[in-house]
């Protein structure tokens, strides 16, 4: 087990360490123009330019450059060219909100999907399942932006049901943050609904036709145990790893436009900002944030399986 | 079990069951036309397919509407102008600054956005560059995939170890994060590659971005199916003739990946169309003035308030085409290959 998990750590540092000579090299070598000119912004002057080139060291050798930039990223000193803050405390910041956020939406999004997935699969074939089936595909065709920003207009703004965007912290009063976060909850969840309860619905018709649900009948037992005991646990497991990594993918950037539409002022928000302004030290710092929390997540949950599931570490 | 019918022609000879089989009209009959012949019976996957043919043709007529009922261009605004509504002038942008919704006559059919330009106009030329930008990235992905997938899993060996390397990394980066990163970078600098060079400003840089950022999703799979394919009688058979693997790859491998290129390059369309709209929301994607579904919505949601037909009348757009592609491509899936497991991810 401790060479399974020391195997996966390296395999994960070293996936960390390609991922950051990607992201350095989109944004310094790829464009194959002058990258001080690029990092400067839209409108800089000649003087900016040439103090950016001297800060970032884009005279110096490619290794150099990965090594400068990388450096200024981890000591905290990397500031933003618009609004000259530094880049790591405006993360920081915006943390909490994201998690919140993304940690709502998936326990909304799964339970709602389970829901929907074991109704459909059920009622296989009749109006229920077709019905579920189309709204599950309009679901995956709406623009999250798109829907957020009507659900925001008509039901916090027109209708006054909801607050028209915004965030309160946990912390001072539980019931209200709740409150402004449910239309983002729910803008956000929709997708991963329609999704996850199409995989839910193929699994559970699979899972209908194993031999212990047959024996399971045979035993007796009532319908209702048989689909959640027997059905529903087995055809959960490529559910919860899809969830695994849908979550950090969230917390990592899908919810940069979910954050921006009902203006939560977190991480997502911070990085849609940057990128109207074209103010690359943001984008660069939240990119490279997002992939490393991927990856370790994705550590995580091979831990996690391997310790469950023996079979795994083997592999 | 001597009463089943299959049984009863077996013990009548050959002969009998060329009889059944013309009786039952299943002879000769090949998986595509089989596959066509279900998707034939998908009423609703047919539909939304003529739909999305519609909105195509639609956006290809964008140049008809603009010439010939609407008398202006996409990018052409009307601060200033005035249209006669119910026998009364009215401005096309309001002194508050709040454009006219819906005419439903041929001038501003679904209104003007803040600039006095004619929302319908838009539209349609959006959905050209919406729906290029879709198909060109699609056929990007496609083609990269499958080269990618091919090599991969067909030499195995160190080159499958570079390429699973490569794709794992750019995995690694959420769909929307890397391209709004390659967005970002590129729009500032545009495109230099050889003696091809592409400004920031031009569509093609969102098209190449999206065309990139989904080759881990359908690399990937491609692999995985090559890995399987290769192993098949058919492929020995080929090696055993003298066949050279270009040739195998060519004629035995690729051919049997079809059915799964198509269901995936529908799905693609759709989610390229989608990232697009994301990216142009966020400022990495098409660039203004520049019209595509994503960059009317962003303009729209700033004035969802006084406007809300801004937002409404892109969007509606996008999903109809979305939508259109998504039950298609599930039709095609279902009547190709029903147990396939495609999924594409924002």
């Amino acid at each position: 087990m401790a060479r399974f998990i020391v195997r996966r750590l390296l395999q994960m540092v070293m996936v960390m360490f390609a991922v950051s000579v990607l992201t350095f090299l989109i944004f310094n070598v790829i464009p194959n123009s002058d990258p001080a000119v690029r990092m400067a912004g839209r409108q800089a002057s000649q003087s900016t330019i040439q103090a950016i080139r001297k800060e970032w060291g884009f005279d110096d050798s490619l290794p150099q450059q990965y090594i400068t930039t990388m450096k200024k990223i981890f000591s905290g000193d990397l500031v933003s060219q618009f609004t000259q803050l530094p880049v790591n405390e405006e993360i920081i910041k915006g943390l909490p909100r994201t998690l919140s956020l993304a940690i709502g939406a998936a326990l909304l999004w799964m339970f709602v999907a389970i829901c929907f997935g074991l109704y459909s699969a059920v009622k296989a074939g009749r109006f229920a399942d077709r019905f579920l089936t189309i709204i599950a595909l309009i679901g995956i065709s709406m623009p999250v932006f798109w829907i957020g920003a009507l659900m925001n207009h008509y039901l916090g703004f027109k209708l006054g049901l909801f607050p028209n965007g915004g965030y309160v912290e946990l912390t001072k009063d539980p019931i209200d943050w709740a409150y402004h976060l449910i239309l983002p909850w729910t803008a956000l969840a929709i997708l991963f609904i329609g999704f996850y309860s199409r995989v839910l619905r193929s699994n559970v018709l699979d899972t209908v036709n194993e031999d212990y649900v047959r024996t399971a009948r045979a035993k007796g037992l009532g319908e209702r145990q048989i689909m959640i005991r027997h059905v529903l646990r087995n055809s959960m497991i490529p559910i919860v790893t899809l969830w695994g990594l849908d979550f950090g993918a969230v917390i990592g950037g899908g919810a940069i436009l979910t954050e921006t539409v009902f203006d939560l002022q977190g991480v997502g928000q911070y990085a849609a900002e940057a990128v109207g302004q074209l103010d690359v030290p943001p984008v660069l710092a939240t990119t490279l944030f997002a992939a490393f929390f991927i990856v370790l997540l994705n550590a995580v949950v091979d831990i996690v399986y391997a310790v469950l599931d023996p079979r795994i570490r083997l592999q | 079990m001597a009463t089943e019918p299959a049984l009863e022609g077996a013990l009548q000879g050959p002969a009998a069951w060329e009889e059944e089989a013309d009786r039952e009209h299943v002879h000769g009959v090949g998986p595509w036309r089989l596959g066509l012949r279900r998707l034939r019976r998908n009423k609703l996957a047919i539909a939304f397919g003529v739909l999305f043919i519609l909105l195509v043709l639609a956006c290809l007529a964008a140049p008809l509407w603009a010439d010939k009922v609407a008398h202006t261009t996409a990018t052409e605004n009307h601060l200033s102008d005035t249209i006669v509504i119910d026998g009364k002038k009215t401005n096309v942008v309001g002194l508050d600054g709040v454009p006219i919704g819906p005419t439903y006559k041929g001038e501003f059919f679904l209104g003007a956005d803040p600039n006095g330009r004619d929302i319908m106009v838009r539209l349609l030329y959006g959905g050209r560059n919406s729906l290029m930008i879709g198909v060109a990235a699609a056929l990007m992905t496609t083609i990269l995939s499958v080269i990618l997938g091919v090599i991969a899993g067909y030499f195995r060996g160190w080159s499958d170890g570079v390429i699973r390397a490569v794709l794992d990394i750019l995995w690694s980066f959420p769909v929307v994060i890397l391209g709004v990163a390659l967005g970002v970078a590129l729009a500032l600098g545009g495109i230099k590659l050889g003696p091809i060079t592409i400004s920031g400003d031009s569509v093609l840089v969102p098209t190449f971005v999206i065309g990139l950022v989904y080759i881990p999703y359908m690399a990937r799979p491609v692999r995985g199916q090559v890995l399987s394919l290769r192993e098949k009688e058919f492929v020995e058979a080929a090696r055993a003739q003298g066949a050279g693997p270009l040739r195998i790859m060519f004629t035995e491998v690729v051919p049997n990946l079809i059915s799964t290129l198509l269901v995936f390059f529908t799905l693609l369309i759709a989610n390229a169309v989608l990232l697009e709209a994301s990216l142009s929301f966020l400022g990495a994607g098409v660039q203004p003035p520049n019209p595509s579904w994503g960059t009317m919505i962003d303009e729209g949601v700033d004035r969802i308030a006084t406007a809300p037909h801004l937002t409404i009348v892109p969007g509606v757009m996008l999903v109809l085409t979305v939508l259109a592609l998504n039950v298609f491509g599930d039709g095609v899936r279902d009547a190709l290959d029903p147990r396939a497991k495609v999924r594409l991810e924002h």
